[in-house]
Protein backbone atom coordinates (compact mmCIF):
# COMPACT_ATOMS: atom_id res chain seq x y z
CA UNK A 1 0.00 0.00 0.00
CA UNK A 2 1.33 3.60 -0.73
CA UNK A 3 1.26 5.49 2.26
CA UNK A 4 1.30 9.69 2.64
CA UNK A 5 2.37 12.09 5.22
CA UNK A 6 1.02 14.63 6.06
CA UNK A 7 2.92 17.16 8.39
CA UNK A 8 1.30 19.93 10.39
CA UNK A 9 3.75 22.87 11.72
CA UNK A 10 2.87 26.10 13.65
CA UNK A 11 2.20 27.96 16.62
CA UNK A 12 -0.48 25.45 18.91
CA UNK A 13 -4.36 26.59 18.32
CA UNK A 14 -7.57 25.11 19.08
CA UNK A 15 -8.91 23.08 16.15
CA UNK A 16 -5.70 22.43 13.83
CA UNK A 17 -6.08 18.42 14.30
CA UNK A 18 -9.98 19.02 13.92
CA UNK A 19 -10.28 20.89 10.94
CA UNK A 20 -7.17 18.78 8.96
CA UNK A 21 -9.40 15.57 10.13
CA UNK A 22 -12.43 16.89 9.07
CA UNK A 23 -10.88 17.98 5.29
CA UNK A 24 -9.50 13.93 5.19
CA UNK A 25 -13.25 12.66 5.94
CA UNK A 26 -14.35 14.46 3.82
CA UNK A 27 -12.17 13.27 0.93
CA UNK A 28 -12.38 9.69 2.05
CA UNK A 29 -8.84 9.41 3.26
CA UNK A 30 -7.66 7.46 5.81
CA UNK A 31 -5.86 7.87 9.10
CA UNK A 32 -3.46 5.36 9.88
CA UNK A 33 -1.43 6.90 12.53
CA UNK A 34 -1.15 9.90 14.49
CA UNK A 35 1.91 11.33 16.26
CA UNK A 36 2.15 14.93 18.02
CA UNK A 37 4.31 16.81 20.10
CA UNK A 38 5.28 20.20 21.22
CA UNK A 39 8.91 21.09 20.25
CA UNK A 40 10.68 24.20 20.95
CA UNK A 41 6.73 25.67 21.48
CA UNK A 42 5.98 24.83 17.88
CA UNK A 43 2.99 22.07 16.92
CA UNK A 44 4.16 19.29 15.52
CA UNK A 45 2.22 16.71 13.85
CA UNK A 46 2.85 14.02 11.50
CA UNK A 47 0.13 11.62 10.26
CA UNK A 48 0.13 8.38 8.27
CA UNK A 49 -2.82 8.33 5.60
CA UNK A 50 -3.96 5.83 3.28
CA UNK A 51 -5.33 8.38 0.42
CA UNK A 52 -5.35 5.38 -2.15
CA UNK A 53 -9.08 5.56 -2.10
CA UNK A 54 -9.15 9.99 -1.81
CA UNK A 55 -11.76 11.53 -3.84
CA UNK A 56 -9.62 13.95 -5.32
CA UNK A 57 -6.37 14.37 -7.42
CA UNK A 58 -3.04 14.01 -4.94
CA UNK A 59 -2.11 17.73 -6.40
CA UNK A 60 -5.30 19.12 -5.20
CA UNK A 61 -5.30 17.66 -1.59
CA UNK A 62 -1.63 19.20 -1.63
CA UNK A 63 -2.96 22.19 -2.80
CA UNK A 64 -6.41 22.10 -0.96
CA UNK A 65 -4.19 21.47 2.58
CA UNK A 66 -1.52 24.27 1.37
CA UNK A 67 -4.93 26.55 1.77
CA UNK A 68 -6.07 24.83 4.81
CA UNK A 69 -2.91 25.52 6.48
CA UNK A 70 -2.28 28.95 5.07
CA UNK A 71 -5.77 29.68 7.15
CA UNK A 72 -4.88 27.92 10.04
CA UNK A 73 -1.67 29.93 10.35
CA UNK A 74 0.16 26.95 10.16
CA UNK A 75 2.46 24.91 7.46
CA UNK A 76 0.84 21.86 6.62
CA UNK A 77 2.61 19.71 3.80
CA UNK A 78 1.61 15.99 2.00
CA UNK A 79 4.33 13.73 0.73
CA UNK A 80 4.46 10.41 -0.64
CA UNK A 81 5.91 7.98 2.67
CA UNK A 82 8.77 6.70 -0.11
CA UNK A 83 10.88 9.85 0.25
CA UNK A 84 11.08 9.23 3.95
CA UNK A 85 11.69 5.84 3.23
CA UNK A 86 14.78 5.90 1.16
CA UNK A 87 16.67 8.49 2.81
CA UNK A 88 16.25 7.06 6.60
CA UNK A 89 16.28 3.46 6.04
CA UNK A 90 18.79 1.04 4.44
CA UNK B 1 8.00 3.03 10.71
CA UNK B 2 9.08 6.47 9.73
CA UNK B 3 9.35 8.59 13.09
CA UNK B 4 8.06 12.20 13.66
CA UNK B 5 11.92 13.38 13.90
CA UNK B 6 13.18 11.97 10.17
CA UNK B 7 10.21 13.40 8.87
CA UNK B 8 11.17 16.82 10.07
CA UNK B 9 14.98 16.39 9.51
CA UNK B 10 14.15 15.41 5.64
CA UNK B 11 11.75 18.38 5.60
CA UNK B 12 14.26 20.44 7.09
CA UNK B 13 16.98 19.69 4.32
CA UNK B 14 14.20 20.79 1.78
CA UNK B 15 12.94 24.04 3.49
CA UNK B 16 16.00 25.35 5.38
CA UNK B 17 18.74 24.12 3.22
CA UNK B 18 17.84 24.26 -0.02
CA UNK B 19 17.79 20.69 -0.57
CA UNK B 20 17.08 19.77 -4.47
CA UNK B 21 17.30 17.22 -7.49
CA UNK B 22 18.82 19.79 -9.28
CA UNK B 23 18.11 18.22 -12.57
CA UNK B 24 15.67 15.54 -14.72
CA UNK B 25 18.09 15.54 -17.55
CA UNK B 26 16.50 12.72 -20.45
CA UNK B 27 19.29 12.11 -23.00
CA UNK B 28 18.34 11.33 -26.58
CA UNK B 29 19.65 9.53 -29.36
CA UNK B 30 19.56 11.88 -32.31
CA UNK B 31 21.31 8.87 -34.65
CA UNK B 32 18.69 8.12 -36.80
CA UNK B 33 17.90 11.40 -37.02
CA UNK B 34 20.72 11.78 -40.31
CA UNK B 35 20.09 12.63 -43.59
CA UNK B 36 22.12 14.37 -46.59
CA UNK B 37 19.61 17.02 -46.15
CA UNK B 38 20.19 19.19 -43.66
CA UNK B 39 16.12 21.09 -43.71
CA UNK B 40 14.96 16.39 -43.13
CA UNK B 41 17.53 16.16 -40.59
CA UNK B 42 15.99 19.74 -38.05
CA UNK B 43 13.04 18.09 -38.86
CA UNK B 44 13.33 14.30 -37.68
CA UNK B 45 15.64 16.09 -34.80
CA UNK B 46 12.56 18.73 -33.97
CA UNK B 47 9.97 15.19 -34.65
CA UNK B 48 11.89 13.21 -32.10
CA UNK B 49 12.71 15.60 -29.24
CA UNK B 50 9.48 16.62 -29.06
CA UNK B 51 7.95 13.23 -29.29
CA UNK B 52 9.86 11.83 -26.62
CA UNK B 53 10.14 14.54 -24.41
CA UNK B 54 6.63 15.61 -24.76
CA UNK B 55 5.31 14.71 -21.17
CA UNK B 56 8.95 15.35 -19.53
CA UNK B 57 8.07 18.51 -17.67
CA UNK B 58 4.65 17.64 -16.89
CA UNK B 59 5.73 14.17 -15.55
CA UNK B 60 8.43 16.53 -13.37
CA UNK B 61 6.53 18.80 -11.85
CA UNK B 62 4.07 15.40 -10.54
CA UNK B 63 6.99 14.13 -8.59
CA UNK B 64 7.81 17.65 -7.30
CA UNK B 65 4.16 17.67 -6.08
CA UNK B 66 4.04 13.87 -4.75
CA UNK B 67 7.33 14.16 -2.91
CA UNK B 68 7.58 17.49 -1.72
CA UNK B 69 10.83 17.90 -3.04
CA UNK B 70 11.84 20.97 -5.79
CA UNK B 71 13.05 19.91 -9.09
CA UNK B 72 14.31 22.99 -10.43
CA UNK B 73 15.73 22.42 -14.08
CA UNK B 74 13.92 19.71 -16.93
CA UNK B 75 16.40 19.13 -19.28
CA UNK B 76 17.81 17.53 -22.00
CA UNK B 77 21.06 16.32 -23.68
CA UNK B 78 21.50 14.86 -27.07
CA UNK B 79 24.09 13.35 -29.27
CA UNK B 80 27.41 15.24 -30.33
CA UNK B 81 25.71 17.01 -33.22
CA UNK B 82 29.18 17.30 -35.42
CA UNK B 83 28.34 13.67 -35.87
CA UNK B 84 24.33 14.13 -36.78
CA UNK B 85 24.79 17.06 -39.18
CA UNK B 86 28.10 14.91 -40.34
CA UNK B 87 26.62 14.34 -43.78
CA UNK B 88 24.50 16.93 -44.42
CA UNK B 89 26.25 20.13 -43.19
CA UNK B 90 28.53 21.94 -45.56
CA UNK B 91 28.98 25.38 -43.66
CA UNK B 92 28.55 26.25 -40.10
CA UNK B 93 25.30 27.96 -41.28
CA UNK B 94 24.33 24.59 -41.88
CA UNK B 95 24.96 23.90 -38.28
CA UNK B 96 23.36 26.94 -36.95
CA UNK B 97 20.41 25.46 -38.71
CA UNK B 98 20.13 22.36 -36.59
CA UNK B 99 20.97 24.79 -33.18
CA UNK B 100 18.26 26.99 -34.02
CA UNK B 101 15.59 23.80 -34.25
CA UNK B 102 17.28 22.86 -31.06
CA UNK B 103 16.22 25.50 -29.39
CA UNK B 104 12.72 25.46 -30.93
CA UNK B 105 11.81 21.64 -29.85
CA UNK B 106 13.77 23.09 -26.46
CA UNK B 107 11.04 25.41 -26.34
CA UNK B 108 8.24 23.21 -27.31
CA UNK B 109 8.76 21.04 -24.78
CA UNK B 110 9.70 23.88 -22.04
CA UNK B 111 12.70 22.47 -20.81
CA UNK B 112 15.01 24.83 -19.42
CA UNK B 113 18.10 24.00 -21.29
CA UNK B 114 19.37 21.66 -24.48
CA UNK B 115 22.93 20.31 -24.24
CA UNK B 116 24.97 18.40 -27.11
CA UNK B 117 25.90 20.88 -29.56
CA UNK B 118 29.28 19.36 -29.04
CA UNK B 119 31.92 17.75 -31.17
CA UNK B 120 34.41 14.76 -29.40
CA UNK B 121 37.53 15.57 -30.56
CA UNK B 122 40.07 14.52 -28.23
CA UNK B 123 42.56 12.76 -31.50
CA UNK B 124 41.51 14.97 -34.40
CA UNK B 125 38.69 17.07 -35.52
CA UNK B 126 36.40 15.41 -38.71
CA UNK B 127 35.66 18.39 -41.69
CA UNK B 128 32.67 17.96 -39.69
CA UNK B 129 33.97 18.82 -36.36
CA UNK B 130 35.41 21.54 -37.50
CA UNK B 131 32.29 23.48 -38.88
CA UNK B 132 30.54 22.43 -35.79
CA UNK B 133 33.35 24.43 -33.93
CA UNK B 134 33.53 27.22 -36.75
CA UNK B 135 29.35 27.79 -36.09
CA UNK B 136 29.02 28.13 -32.17
CA UNK B 137 29.60 31.58 -31.51
CA UNK B 138 26.71 31.92 -33.81
CA UNK B 139 24.92 28.91 -32.81
CA UNK B 140 25.11 30.44 -29.45
CA UNK B 141 24.27 34.20 -30.02
CA UNK B 142 21.15 33.36 -32.18
CA UNK B 143 19.58 30.45 -29.87
CA UNK B 144 18.30 30.99 -25.89
CA UNK B 145 18.41 27.31 -24.62
CA UNK B 146 21.06 25.70 -26.61
CA UNK B 147 24.66 24.73 -24.71
CA UNK B 148 27.55 23.60 -26.25
CA UNK B 149 30.84 21.21 -25.09
CA UNK B 150 33.82 19.88 -26.92
CA UNK B 151 36.16 17.24 -25.84
CA UNK B 152 39.78 18.48 -26.53
CA UNK B 153 41.59 16.04 -24.51
CA UNK B 154 41.72 12.38 -22.68
CA UNK B 155 43.61 9.94 -20.80
CA UNK B 156 43.94 7.79 -23.41
CA UNK B 157 44.27 9.56 -26.68
CA UNK B 158 46.34 13.44 -25.18
CA UNK B 159 44.77 16.30 -26.00
CA UNK B 160 44.03 18.14 -30.06
CA UNK B 161 45.96 20.85 -29.59
CA UNK B 162 44.61 22.32 -33.22
CA UNK B 163 41.58 21.97 -30.90
CA UNK B 164 42.62 24.00 -28.34
CA UNK B 165 43.90 26.52 -30.29
CA UNK B 166 40.76 26.95 -32.03
CA UNK B 167 38.68 26.81 -28.97
CA UNK B 168 40.49 29.96 -27.81
CA UNK B 169 39.19 31.82 -30.73
CA UNK B 170 36.19 30.46 -31.01
CA UNK B 171 35.51 31.69 -27.13
CA UNK B 172 36.84 34.89 -27.91
CA UNK B 173 34.44 35.28 -30.77
CA UNK B 174 31.05 34.24 -28.46
CA UNK B 175 32.10 36.67 -25.89
CA UNK B 176 32.04 38.99 -28.77
CA UNK B 177 28.56 38.11 -30.98
CA UNK B 178 26.62 38.27 -27.32
CA UNK B 179 28.65 41.74 -25.95
CA UNK B 180 25.02 43.39 -25.68
CA UNK B 181 24.49 40.59 -22.61
CA UNK B 182 27.85 40.92 -20.71
CA UNK B 183 29.13 37.77 -22.87
CA UNK B 184 26.38 35.50 -22.11
CA UNK B 185 27.60 33.23 -24.85
CA UNK B 186 30.32 31.80 -22.99
CA UNK B 187 28.53 30.58 -19.82
CA UNK B 188 27.01 28.07 -22.45
CA UNK B 189 30.27 26.67 -23.55
CA UNK B 190 32.36 24.28 -21.90
CA UNK B 191 35.66 22.91 -23.25
CA UNK B 192 36.38 19.20 -21.74
CA UNK B 193 39.02 16.91 -20.95
CA UNK B 194 37.41 13.19 -20.50
CA UNK B 195 34.40 14.36 -20.69
CA UNK B 196 31.75 11.80 -19.39
CA UNK B 197 28.73 10.12 -21.99
CA UNK B 198 26.12 10.67 -19.31
CA UNK B 199 26.44 13.64 -17.23
CA UNK B 200 23.07 15.45 -16.62
CA UNK B 201 24.69 19.19 -15.64
CA UNK B 202 24.47 21.95 -17.58
CA UNK B 203 26.34 23.74 -19.92
CA UNK B 204 28.56 20.15 -20.54
CA UNK B 205 25.50 17.66 -21.30
CA UNK B 206 25.35 15.50 -24.24
CA UNK B 207 24.37 12.09 -24.97
CA UNK B 208 26.97 9.98 -25.65
CA UNK B 209 27.31 7.46 -28.50
CA UNK B 210 27.83 4.52 -26.11
CA UNK B 211 24.07 5.27 -24.64
CA UNK B 212 20.94 3.84 -25.64
CA UNK B 213 18.03 5.37 -27.63
CA UNK B 214 16.35 7.60 -24.46
CA UNK B 215 17.80 7.63 -21.14
CA UNK B 216 17.29 9.38 -17.99
CA UNK B 217 20.02 10.99 -15.81
CA UNK B 218 19.47 13.01 -12.44
CA UNK B 219 21.77 15.31 -11.20
CA UNK B 220 21.32 15.91 -7.31
CA UNK B 221 22.55 18.91 -5.07
CA UNK B 222 22.57 19.99 -2.03
CA UNK B 223 25.40 22.20 -0.99
CA UNK B 224 23.11 23.55 1.95
CA UNK B 225 22.30 20.82 3.59
CA UNK B 226 26.25 19.26 3.95
CA UNK B 227 27.04 23.00 5.28
CA UNK B 228 24.32 22.61 8.21
CA UNK B 229 25.61 18.70 8.41
CA UNK B 230 28.53 19.99 9.77
CA UNK B 231 28.17 22.85 11.38
CA UNK B 232 26.89 20.57 13.97
CA UNK B 233 30.53 18.72 14.30
CA UNK B 234 32.17 22.30 14.88
CA UNK B 235 35.89 21.86 15.93
CA UNK B 236 36.19 17.89 15.75
CA UNK B 237 38.28 15.71 14.34
CA UNK B 238 38.37 14.78 10.27
CA UNK B 239 37.75 11.57 10.87
CA UNK B 240 34.27 13.04 12.47
CA UNK B 241 34.15 15.54 9.79
CA UNK B 242 34.36 13.05 7.16
CA UNK B 243 31.53 10.40 8.37
CA UNK B 244 29.30 13.64 8.55
CA UNK B 245 29.80 14.69 4.93
CA UNK B 246 29.46 10.83 3.70
CA UNK B 247 26.41 10.33 5.94
CA UNK B 248 24.96 13.64 4.32
CA UNK B 249 25.91 12.59 0.96
CA UNK B 250 24.12 9.50 1.34
CA UNK B 251 20.81 10.93 1.81
CA UNK B 252 20.74 13.28 -0.46
CA UNK B 253 21.77 10.56 -3.09
CA UNK B 254 19.20 8.32 -2.04
CA UNK B 255 16.59 11.23 -2.72
CA UNK B 256 17.71 10.99 -6.48
CA UNK B 257 17.64 7.76 -6.92
CA UNK B 258 13.88 7.98 -6.08
CA UNK B 259 13.31 10.78 -8.36
CA UNK B 260 15.45 9.23 -11.05
CA UNK B 261 13.67 5.75 -10.88
CA UNK B 262 10.10 7.80 -10.54
CA UNK B 263 11.05 9.26 -13.34
CA UNK B 264 12.08 6.65 -15.32
CA UNK B 265 8.90 4.52 -14.52
CA UNK B 266 6.66 7.51 -15.36
CA UNK B 267 8.30 8.47 -18.24
CA UNK B 268 8.66 4.76 -19.35
CA UNK B 269 12.01 5.21 -20.10
CA UNK B 270 15.13 3.46 -18.43
CA UNK B 271 17.05 5.15 -15.66
CA UNK B 272 20.80 5.76 -16.37
CA UNK B 273 22.55 7.31 -13.50
CA UNK B 274 22.90 9.77 -10.78
CA UNK B 275 24.94 12.06 -10.63
CA UNK B 276 25.78 13.01 -7.32
CA UNK B 277 27.26 16.61 -7.68
CA UNK B 278 27.03 19.39 -4.78
CA UNK B 279 26.24 21.79 -7.39
CA UNK B 280 25.84 25.58 -5.59
CA UNK B 281 23.65 28.23 -6.88
CA UNK B 282 23.69 32.19 -6.36
CA UNK B 283 21.42 31.67 -3.25
CA UNK B 284 22.59 32.59 -0.08
CA UNK B 285 23.43 29.35 1.83
CA UNK B 286 23.29 26.88 -1.34
CA UNK B 287 27.60 27.56 -1.68
CA UNK B 288 30.01 24.84 -1.54
CA UNK B 289 32.33 27.67 -0.67
CA UNK B 290 30.83 28.39 2.59
CA UNK B 291 31.18 24.17 3.27
CA UNK B 292 34.98 25.32 2.85
CA UNK B 293 34.59 27.79 5.12
CA UNK B 294 32.56 25.88 8.08
CA UNK B 295 35.30 23.34 7.97
CA UNK B 296 38.04 26.09 9.33
CA UNK B 297 38.81 28.43 6.60
CA UNK B 298 38.50 32.22 6.85
CA UNK B 299 37.82 32.69 2.78
CA UNK B 300 38.33 29.69 0.27
CA UNK B 301 41.56 30.51 -1.08
CA UNK B 302 43.38 30.40 2.05
CA UNK B 303 46.30 27.53 2.36
CA UNK B 304 44.41 24.46 2.89
CA UNK B 305 41.68 25.22 0.54
CA UNK B 306 42.72 22.28 -1.75
CA UNK B 307 42.91 19.79 0.96
CA UNK B 308 39.47 20.36 2.32
CA UNK B 309 37.67 20.59 -1.06
CA UNK B 310 40.01 17.21 -1.70
CA UNK B 311 38.44 15.52 1.24
CA UNK B 312 34.85 17.00 0.98
CA UNK B 313 35.03 15.74 -3.23
CA UNK B 314 36.12 12.45 -1.69
CA UNK B 315 33.55 12.10 0.73
CA UNK B 316 30.49 13.02 -1.26
CA UNK B 317 31.57 10.23 -3.55
CA UNK B 318 31.93 7.96 -0.91
CA UNK B 319 28.43 8.60 0.67
CA UNK B 320 26.85 8.35 -2.98
CA UNK B 321 28.25 5.12 -4.52
CA UNK B 322 26.28 3.07 -1.79
CA UNK B 323 22.81 5.06 -2.34
CA UNK B 324 22.69 4.37 -5.70
CA UNK B 325 24.20 1.42 -7.52
CA UNK B 326 24.23 3.85 -11.25
CA UNK B 327 26.67 6.92 -9.88
CA UNK B 328 27.93 8.27 -12.82
CA UNK B 329 28.00 11.94 -14.47
CA UNK B 330 30.03 14.70 -12.99
CA UNK B 331 29.95 13.60 -9.30
CA UNK B 332 31.65 15.57 -6.83
CA UNK B 333 31.39 18.92 -5.97
CA UNK B 334 31.19 22.35 -8.68
CA UNK B 335 33.07 25.15 -7.68
CA UNK B 336 31.97 27.97 -10.29
CA UNK B 337 32.90 31.26 -9.41
CA UNK B 338 29.85 33.49 -10.59
CA UNK B 339 27.03 30.82 -9.65
CA UNK B 340 28.45 30.58 -5.57
CA UNK B 341 27.83 33.99 -3.53
CA UNK B 342 31.04 32.33 -1.10
CA UNK B 343 33.23 32.22 -4.62
CA UNK B 344 32.47 35.56 -5.50
CA UNK B 345 33.06 37.07 -2.24
CA UNK B 346 36.41 35.43 -1.95
CA UNK B 347 37.62 36.67 -5.00
CA UNK B 348 36.27 40.37 -4.35
CA UNK B 349 38.03 39.36 -1.02
CA UNK B 350 41.38 38.89 -2.90
CA UNK B 351 41.84 35.51 -1.24
CA UNK B 352 40.70 33.58 -4.54
CA UNK B 353 42.84 33.60 -7.50
CA UNK B 354 43.04 32.20 -10.51
CA UNK B 355 45.76 30.30 -9.84
CA UNK B 356 44.75 28.64 -6.18
CA UNK B 357 41.37 28.14 -8.29
CA UNK B 358 43.62 26.21 -10.76
CA UNK B 359 45.27 23.83 -8.17
CA UNK B 360 41.96 23.34 -6.61
CA UNK B 361 40.60 21.67 -9.98
CA UNK B 362 42.91 19.28 -9.50
CA UNK B 363 40.66 17.84 -6.74
CA UNK B 364 37.34 19.22 -7.70
CA UNK B 365 35.03 17.13 -9.81
CA UNK B 366 34.99 19.86 -13.18
CA UNK B 367 37.33 22.54 -13.59
CA UNK B 368 37.91 26.45 -14.28
CA UNK B 369 34.35 27.10 -14.38
CA UNK B 370 31.89 30.20 -14.66
CA UNK B 371 34.99 33.04 -14.09
CA UNK B 372 34.57 36.21 -15.83
CA UNK B 373 38.00 37.65 -17.10
CA UNK B 374 39.42 40.56 -18.86
CA UNK B 375 37.26 41.06 -22.39
CA UNK B 376 40.89 41.87 -24.07
CA UNK B 377 42.69 38.95 -23.21
CA UNK B 378 44.48 37.46 -26.12
CA UNK B 379 42.66 33.88 -27.86
CA UNK B 380 46.14 32.16 -27.23
CA UNK B 381 46.33 33.09 -23.57
CA UNK B 382 42.46 31.73 -23.49
CA UNK B 383 43.66 28.80 -25.07
CA UNK B 384 47.18 28.61 -22.49
CA UNK B 385 44.13 28.28 -19.99
CA UNK B 386 42.00 25.47 -21.63
CA UNK B 387 45.65 23.37 -22.42
CA UNK B 388 46.77 23.95 -18.47
CA UNK B 389 43.09 22.47 -17.58
CA UNK B 390 42.83 19.47 -19.90
CA UNK B 391 46.58 18.59 -19.11
CA UNK B 392 45.35 18.31 -15.76
CA UNK B 393 42.33 16.47 -16.45
CA UNK B 394 44.85 13.92 -18.75
CA UNK B 395 47.57 13.28 -16.28
CA UNK B 396 45.00 12.89 -13.53
CA UNK B 397 42.61 10.45 -14.87
CA UNK B 398 39.44 12.69 -14.30
CA UNK B 399 37.39 15.50 -16.23
CA UNK B 400 37.98 18.65 -15.77
CA UNK B 401 36.62 21.71 -17.70
CA UNK B 402 36.66 25.11 -18.86
CA UNK B 403 34.16 27.86 -19.00
CA UNK B 404 36.20 31.10 -19.17
CA UNK B 405 34.08 34.45 -20.22
CA UNK B 406 35.75 37.11 -21.47
CA UNK B 407 33.70 39.37 -20.81
CA UNK B 408 33.72 42.65 -23.76
CA UNK B 409 34.39 45.73 -22.45
CA UNK B 410 35.29 44.97 -19.12
CA UNK B 411 38.25 45.39 -17.26
CA UNK B 412 39.72 43.83 -13.46
CA UNK B 413 37.61 45.49 -10.94
CA UNK B 414 34.17 45.22 -13.29
CA UNK B 415 31.39 43.17 -12.77
CA UNK B 416 29.73 41.01 -14.93
CA UNK B 417 25.52 39.96 -15.20
CA UNK B 418 24.36 36.68 -15.91
CA UNK B 419 21.19 36.52 -14.18
CA UNK B 420 19.39 33.48 -12.94
CA UNK B 421 21.70 30.63 -11.78
CA UNK B 422 24.33 31.69 -13.80
CA UNK B 423 24.52 34.87 -11.19
CA UNK B 424 27.45 37.12 -11.42
CA UNK B 425 31.10 37.55 -11.38
CA UNK B 426 34.07 39.97 -11.12
CA UNK B 427 35.98 40.03 -13.32
CA UNK B 428 39.35 38.13 -12.41
CA UNK B 429 43.06 38.59 -13.35
CA UNK B 430 44.62 36.85 -15.50
CA UNK B 431 48.47 36.24 -15.78
CA UNK B 432 49.30 38.45 -18.91
CA UNK B 433 52.55 36.60 -20.00
CA UNK B 434 52.14 35.40 -23.66
CA UNK B 435 51.84 31.80 -24.44
CA UNK B 436 50.97 32.38 -28.05
CA UNK B 437 54.03 30.17 -29.65
CA UNK B 438 53.11 27.37 -27.63
CA UNK B 439 49.88 27.53 -28.65
CA UNK B 440 50.75 28.20 -32.65
CA UNK B 441 52.90 24.86 -32.53
CA UNK B 442 49.58 22.98 -33.65
CA UNK B 443 49.26 19.57 -33.73
CA UNK B 444 48.56 16.95 -30.55
CA UNK B 445 50.08 16.33 -27.02
CA UNK B 446 50.88 12.52 -26.87
CA UNK B 447 48.91 10.60 -24.29
CA UNK B 448 50.72 9.97 -21.03
CA UNK B 449 52.67 6.94 -20.24
CA UNK B 450 49.78 5.85 -17.93
CA UNK B 451 47.00 5.23 -20.37
CA UNK B 452 48.59 2.03 -21.78
CA UNK B 453 47.37 -0.32 -19.64
CA UNK B 454 46.54 -3.14 -21.75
Amino acid sequence: MNRTIITVIGKDRVGIIATVCTYLAEHKINILDIDQSIIQGYFHMMMIVDANGADKEFASLVKDLDKIGEDLGVQIKMQHEEIFDIMHRI
Amino acid sequence: MINVFEVRETNKMIEESNLDVRTITMGISLLDCCDNNVDVVCEKIYRKITEKAANLVKVGEQIELDYGIPIVNKRISVTPIALVGGSCCKTPEDYVKIAKTLDRAAHTVGINFLGGYSALVSKGMTPADKLLIESIPQALAETELVCSSVNVGSTKTGIDMDAVKMLGETVKKTAELTKDNDSLGCAKLVIFCNAPDDNPFMAGAFHGVTEGDVVINVGVSGPGVVKRAIEEVKGQDFGVLCETIKKTAFKVTRVGQLVAQEASRRLNVPFGIIDLSLAPTPAVGDSVAEILQEMGLERVGAPGTTAALALLNDQVKKGGIMASSYVGGLSGAFIPVSEDQGMIDSVLEGALTMEKLEAMTCVCSVGLDMIAIPGDTKATTISGMIADEMAIGMINQKTTAVRLIPVHGMKVGDTAEFGGLLGYAPIMKVNEFDCSDFINRGGRIPAPIHSFKN
